[in-house]
């Protein structure tokens, strides 16, 4: 999709590319959030609390914060950026890979701490009677845990896309704004508001207030409709 | 022969906080039926726990026909997984993702289909097979997770007072099966157990603990038919009235379900209110005996 098919007034660009960016944030956040939500579950080390903290960090920090201190990180003229230009090849400042990062990092605490409570209202003897049935722990997560707790999971992966969608700050500081590469619809809205375009802002704002309630009201509907089946 | 000698310190709970330590050591003959008896808080549950090695002790060792399942001085500690236990929990743990079916079958592989459909047929569970643990009532939950932990055909089955909650029809009923099923498997099973009648039916042999201390160890007869009773019937009683009838005074007494008015002297009554709980003691020479 691109503007020419559209009409020239408007551009799609940033919302396919907002969510593209929540779609993958979200894997990205299914894969390593459930191992580490479940690490910090069933864990006794002392560290826990910092870990806990760690994650929770996105919640309370401004988005600009974040962005700033990953730009630092990432920019080519510091030692990790650096080193990740001379090592991989890697650019993340001002990259859709850069986005991402910055994404995962910010939506963590709402998959983290969905699915940790997840992982936590399962009683502990389920762990521990696939133990006495032979099963490792890593074939009772996928079996019997994981299954046990799809609202859990689902919340946090709602959590985490619509999160995604919302994201500002973040993206404003590392992204760079490039149409077609970095420049999502929050970016847009706040370039056609700069430029006194309120029709096409209002476009963007519109279709992300839809969808954004759109995908809520769903989870609510269907956790709704869990809670009373059983 | 299951052989063990093991040191834990224990929180008690409640509200007083003093700790204090399980430390037990015996023999348990291979193929036996040993019941587990004592208050709660006795550390009965503990000791099932350190033999399915889910709670680890602080010292001592676990043999178990021959193989070491824990020794603290030489470190090996075998996970619950590597020892050949079915554990059936207080609460059944029953998995509720999982029919009937897949839950006596999750331990087994794909090859144990014979097994697992004659395991169901044995076991009445054959027409529960596509049901969810949800819809079942208590007394099939607790039979399904009873079959689950006999699955794998264990060497020693640990039993967390598997038939409490249980009607006393069902209680019967799962008791035969499980000596059937023990007859036919010859796993040796350990069973944490209130309730003196499933002892005297099931177990050969009953080791009764005290404070985390093996207080007595015997067979039903020895432990709990001791000497100063013999010749007396002793039943425990809760008095649910106390009325004056011309010169003798009547106590009402509920005995297990059943109410029962005896004859008491104005001595006995004196300190009684409704709600006490008392032992009533008789003569046991020529009782009448139903069925």
């Amino acid at each position: 999709m691109n503007a020419d098919s559209l009409g020239s007034v408007f551009d799609w660009e940033p919302l396919w590319l907002t969510f593209k960016l929540a779609l993958v944030t979200t894997s990205v956040l299914l894969v390593i959030g459930v191992p580490l939500a479940y690490w910090i579950a069933y864990t006794r080390t002392r560290i826990k609390p910092v870990i806990e903290t760690l994650i929770s960090m996105p919640l309370v920090l401004p988005p600009s914060v974040l962005g700033f201190y990953l730009l630092l990180a990432f920019s080519p003229r510091y030692a990790f950026g650096q080193w990740l230009q001379d090592w991989f090849h890697l650019q993340l400042v001002f990259s859709f890979s850069g986005l991402v990062i910055g994404s995962v990092i910010f939506s963590m605490p709402f998959m983290v701490q969905s699915v940790q409570s997840g992982f936590q209202s399962l009683p502990v003897n389920l762990l521990e009677a696939s133990r006495t049935l032979g099963k490792s722990d890593w074939h009772t997560l996928f079996r019997v845990l994981l299954p046990n707790m799809r609202p859990a999971l689902l919340t946090g992966a709602v959590l985490s896309f619509a999160h995604s969608i919302g994201e500002f700050g973040v993206v404003m500081m590392i992204g760079g704004n490039i149409p077609g590469v970095t420049r999502v619809a929050s970016l847009a809205i706040f370039d056609e508001v700069e430029s006194s375009h309120y029709a096409a802002a209002n476009r963007y704002a519109a279709v992300l207030f839809v969808v954004s309630f759109t995908i809520l009201f769903a989870v609510y509907l269907l956790n709704r409709r869990r809670g009373r089946a059983v | 022969m299951i052989e063990f000698d093991i040191e834990k310190t224990l929180q008690s709970v409640g509200r007083s906080r003093d700790s204090f330590a399980l430390q037990m050591q015996t023999k348990l003959d291979g193929g036996a039926f040993v019941a587990l008896f004592g208050r709660s808080g006795s550390g009965k549950t503990t000791l099932l726990r350190i033999l399915a090695g889910l709670t680890k002790p602080d010292a001592g060792r676990i043999v178990v026909n021959g193989e070491v399942w824990f020794d603290a001085q030489n470190k090996i500690d075998l996970p619950p997984q590597r020892r050949s236990i079915g554990f059936m929990f207080q609460d059944y743990a029953l998995f509720p993702n999982l029919s009937v079916r897949d839950n006596v079958g999750y331990a087994l592989g794909p090859h144990d289909k014979a097994w697992l459909n004659e395991l169901l047929a044995m076991t009445g569970l054959e027409d529960l097979r596509q049901r969810f643990p949800d819809s079942l009532s208590g007394g099939q939950k607790q039979r399904v997770a009873l079959v689950r932990a006999i699955a794998r055909k264990p060497q020693l089955l640990l039993l967390d007072e598997p038939l409490s909650a249980l009607d006393i029809d069902m209680r019967v009923q799962l008791q035969e099966q499980l000596i059937h099923l023990q007859q036919r498997l010859g796993f040796t099973a350990l069973m944490v157990s209130h309730d003196l009648g499933e002892v005297f039916k099931l177990a050969q042999h009953v080791l009764r603990l005290e404070h985390g201390k093996l207080a007595q160890s015997g067979t039903p007869a020895q432990v709990f038919l001791s000497a100063r009773h013999a010749g007396k019937l002793n039943v425990r009683a809760q008095v649910l009235d106390i009325r004056r009838e011309d010169v003798i005074n009547v106590l009402s007494l509920l005995i297990g379900a059943e109410i029962v008015d005896v004859i008491a002297s104005d001595d006995e009554v004196r300190n009684l209110k409704p709600g006490d709980l008392v032992t009533i003691s008789a003569k046991a020479f020529s009782p009448l005996i139903f069925r």
